[in-house]
């Protein structure tokens, strides 16, 4: 299985699907590299010869970020919100949604699996 | 949705009239403002700001980070001080 920048290893896919298992990469991302390095995209991604590889490495090591750097980045401005303690640090502190979605319901992915708080419905009838 | 680049960002004239009279005469308590919706521009580094939240003025000291936010973003207009009485962690503010 060929290898990009070290760690990721896609598999037997067509180049154009196989590039964006890398993080930082999308279907945009990946069809601008493969004409930007004049691979065929449908080219499957164990097919690609050393040459192809230390193209793409160097392109996206060159000229984009991806993976661990730009994850870094992306930490980086959530931790600068957080400092400055606006608003929308405040939300991400708080781990709730920080672009004025509702909260009374739904609003699951930021704050994770329900907390069942005991009593809560039935409160009078338990008198 | 953002705001027109033609438009430029929003400063309130008044307030930054005010931040060029603290600037030049020196003064060091906080400007109070109720324009929450002004952005921060680079003048504002370093000043002192007393902006209204609807019910007081929260204090804030401007720094570089803030640039581009808007003023309202720093005073919080709500207050949640936790669900439930006894049993569960107390309320905290």
């Amino acid at each position: 299985m060929p290898r990009i920048l070290g760690v990721d290893i896609p598999h037997n896919k067509k180049t154009l699907f196989s590039l964006q298992y890398l993080y930082g990469i999308g279907p945009y991302l990946a069809q601008e590299l493969c004409e930007r390095t004049a691979i065929d995209p449908d080219k499957r991604a164990h097919e690609l010869t050393e040459d192809d590889l230390a193209k793409l490495a160097k392109l996206l090591e060159d000229e984009y970020v991806v993976e661990g750097q730009l994850r870094r980045q992306v930490g980086q401005h959530i931790a600068r919100l957080r400092d400055i303690g606006c608003f929308r640090g405040l939300r991400h502190r708080k781990g709730l949604p920080v672009r004025g979605q509702r909260t009374r319901t739904n609003a699951r992915t930021r704050k994770g699996p329900r907390k069942t708080v005991a009593g809560k419905k039935g409160v009078k009838d338990m008198r | 949705m953002g705001r027109s680049t033609k438009k430029g960002p929003f400063v309130d004239e008044r307030l930054l009239e005010k931040v060029d009279r603290a600037e030049s005469s020196g003064a060091r308590e906080p400007i109070r403002t109720w324009s929450r919706a002004c952005t921060i521009v680079p003048e504002f580094i370093g000043k002192n700001f007393a902006i209204h939240n609807g019910k007081t003025f929260v204090k804030l000291y401007v720094t570089e980070d803030m640039v581009g936010h808007k003023l309202g973003e720093f005073a919080p207009t709500r207050t949640f001080r936790g669900h439930g009485g006894k049993g569960g962690k107390s309320s905290k503010k």
